[in-house]
């Protein structure tokens, strides 16, 4: 252990006396692994907000939808155009199945502004579901009273207000029971939901809920575009039953969807069940990119950089002949030499790696404080780090210090 | 006394054959050689007469092309080189015309050298090295550096590498060679004293003054012994 220590200091003698020479030996494995450890914790951090995120969907969530979460090529807007409406009709349909907790309707539309006195906000949007919407979508009336079955079925022209705009249109007083125009028509608000955060940089806290029933009144829906069609109309969303496994809750409410349409067993389904999972698999689908990306970038460094270690050390070893064949001379084995520039090449790459660690977490650090990046940076990324620069050391530095061992002490110390 | 015992290295028809890409060269031709305890011998003859490849051989730089070489009575001509490497470390000492010292390395860290391929520690290590370079009369030197230090210098602080595992023989191939005659005679006086200490000195030189500090002279010619 001493012994190797000291070894290990005698390398670092050595570049001290060939400082530029080291430092662009280990250029390839700096870069390497900078880059390897800059991806890696930026992907790591991403990894971490997405999934929070897409968890917070909910994993017993479906939602029945004329689109598909993944695909929506402009290809197929025209059969998206032509498949029927989703209607709280099925909705209510849904909720029978024995697998269903419960089904709502749920649509929206983007407002332009809304205006109290001399407050106002741009670009809230309006959505029309049913009393059901706060238990569905985990959202919390923080004061006022939510909806009740009547107002649905009545019509009443209430709506519920996320806190966005309460505290924006409402800054010194209550929001309760003050009226807001919609597309010139009037809503009484009758409560407000507590905050909720983002979802993938959105405010969930912009909107202001109102009876579907009132919605399908006040937002008349535009027919004409193919966007609308497809886009503009209800989406069903199903809460599973607990304990219920999502795929056998997927089968009932296809089945049921499939007879409802009408859909004869040849024909494919003309409606999208989507959840958290197909996101999820989405978001994999595109990391794994960026981690070929890694093992490329890593590949390539390990080549550059464990050839550039290579080289140097070739020239060190027919440097030093002379001083491999006094050391054989006075009594070093052919292992101790092979150590003893393993050790060199090993230590080399490990300075390399070390310094590449720290420039990664650097710029992981820096592209965070400048973009919505969060990188987080593991501790399994730094031993990887070090291990990818140990290996590349030892493979590309035991050529050389086989060389170095199999020199004849004689001839070697004829070299000058 | 015993026979045995008292042959420390036997070469038995020892040859040394060179290959130059097709052309042999015979630079050793059937070469029988002892070396007694407390021997002190000389090795003469013209240039290229096959001197160096003789010692290389006894201390087990090199190994023979043919014949038999025993170290205290085992056969080293089959040693691996791993078992030539200890042997080198532990039997003998060696020391070269050019001096051969590490040049990064202080004076003593030099002669401290084969120790670390004993695995002495450290400490004990520096503790050897300062006796042994104190008594070829450089303590005030020992943490200069090879290019710090004059060529008698130098040479005493390979003398004292030589000496640091308590060689059973200390070769020296014209240890005089780059000295002056007056540090040569001084280089020479040490080697006296080693003998007269019990130790057995092998060395390869030119000059006639040099070699008469031996007790025994053996004069090579053409890769054959002409004279012992
Ligand atoms: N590595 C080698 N390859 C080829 N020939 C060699 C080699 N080493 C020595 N020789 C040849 O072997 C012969 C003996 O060489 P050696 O070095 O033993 O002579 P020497 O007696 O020590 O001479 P000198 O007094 O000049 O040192 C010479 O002819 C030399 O050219
Ligand atoms: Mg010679």
């Amino acid at each position: 252990m001493i012994e190797l220590l000291s070894k290990i200091t005698l390398s670092f003698q050595t570049f001290k006396t060939h400082r530029l020479r080291s430092f662009l030996t280990m250029l390839g494995i700096i870069i390497g692994v900078t880059t390897v450890i800059a991806i890696l914790s930026l992907i790591e951090g991403l990894n971490r907000t997405v999934a929070k995120q897409v968890q917070s969907i909910g994993s017993d969530l479906i939602f029945l939808q004329k689109f598909s979460w993944v695909s929506t090529g402009h290809r197929d807007l025209d059969k998206l155009a032509g498949r029927p409406d989703l209607l709280p009709d099925d909705a209510e349909a849904i909720t029978k199945l024995s697998s269903v907790e419960i089904a709502i309707p749920q649509t929206s539309r983007q407002l332009q502004k809304l205006k109290y006195k001399d407050n106002e906000v741009s670009n809230s949007s309006v959505a029309g579901s049913d009393e059901n919407y706060s238990w569905v979508n985990n959202y919390i009336v923080e004061s006022g009273r939510d909806f009740s079955r009547d107002d649905v079925l009545h019509r009443r022209a209430v709506g519920i207000i996320g806190s966005y705009i309460a505290t924006n249109l409402f800054p010194d007083e209550t929001a309760l029971g003050k009226d807001l125009h919609l597309n010139g028509h009037r809503i009484k608000i009758i409560g407000v939901f507590k905050e909720k955060g983002t979802f993938l940089g959105n405010s969930l806290d912009d909107f202001i809920l109102i009876p579907y029933t009132v919605f399908e009144k006040f937002f008349p829906r535009p027919r004409g575009t193919l966007w609308s069609r497809v886009y503009g109309g209800y989406s069903i969303s199903i809460k599973a039953k607990d304990g219920m496994k999502i795929e056998e809750t997927i089968d009932q409410v296809r089945e049921l969807m499939r007879r409802r349409h009408g859909l004869g067993f040849d024909k494919e389904d003309d409606f999208e069940l989507n959840t958290q999972q197909i996101l999820m698999e989405l978001y994999q689908s595109i990391t794994n990119v960026g981690f070929i990306a890694i093992v490329a970038i890593a590949a390539i460094s390990l080549v550059v950089g464990g050839i550039g270690i290579m080289n140097i050390m070739l020239v060190s070893v027919a440097e030093r002949t002379r001083e491999i064949g006094i050391r054989k001379a006075v009594g070093a084995s052919n292992n101790n030499i092979l150590a003893q520039f393993l050790i060199e090449s090993i230590v080399l790459a490990l300075i390399g790696g070390l310094i590449g660690i720290v420039f990664g977490m650097l710029l992981a650090w820096l592209v965070s404080a400048v973009s919505p990046l969060k990188a987080s940076v593991s501790f399994w990324m730094i031993l990887l780090g070090f291990g990818f620069s140990a290996s590349v050391g030892i493979f590309f530095g035991i050529y050389p210090a086989r060389r170095a061992a199999s020199l004849n002490p004689i001839e070697a110390l004829r070299y000058e | 006394m015993n026979k045995k015992t008292d042959i420390i290295c036997r070469a038995v028809d020892v040859k040394k054959t060179y290959w130059r890409g097709k052309v042999a060269v015979e630079a050793l031709r059937g070469v029988s050689f002892d070396i007694k305890r407390n021997a002190y011998i000389s090795i003469m003859g013209p240039s290229g007469s096959g001197k160096s490849t003789l010692v290389h051989i006894l201390s087990c730089l090199d190994t023979p092309t043919s014949g038999e070489y025993y170290l205290e009575n085992a056969l080293v001509s089959k040693y691996s080189d791993e078992e030539l490497a200890k042997v080198r470390n532990i039997f003998f000492g060696f020391i070269f015309q050019s001096f051969s010292l590490l040049p990064r390395l202080s004076a003593l860290d030099n002669v401290a050298l084969p120790l670390i391929y004993r695995n002495v520690s450290k400490h004990e290590r520096i503790a050897k090295a300062k006796e042994i370079i104190k008594n070829v009369g450089l303590a005030d030197r020992m943490l200069h550096r090879p290019n710090e230090l004059s060529g008698g210098e130098c040479q005493r602080v390979a003398i004292a590498r030589a000496l640091v595992n308590d060689p059973k023989v200390i070769f020296a191939d014209e240890p005089t060679g780059n000295l002056d005659s007056k540090t040569g005679a001084e280089i020479m006086e040490i080697f006296d004293h080693l003998v007269d200490e019990g130790n057995t000195v092998v060395m390869v030189t030119h000059d006639v003054n040099v070699a008469a500090h031996a007790r025994r002279t053996v004069k090579l010619k053409d890769g054959l012994i002409a004279n012992d």
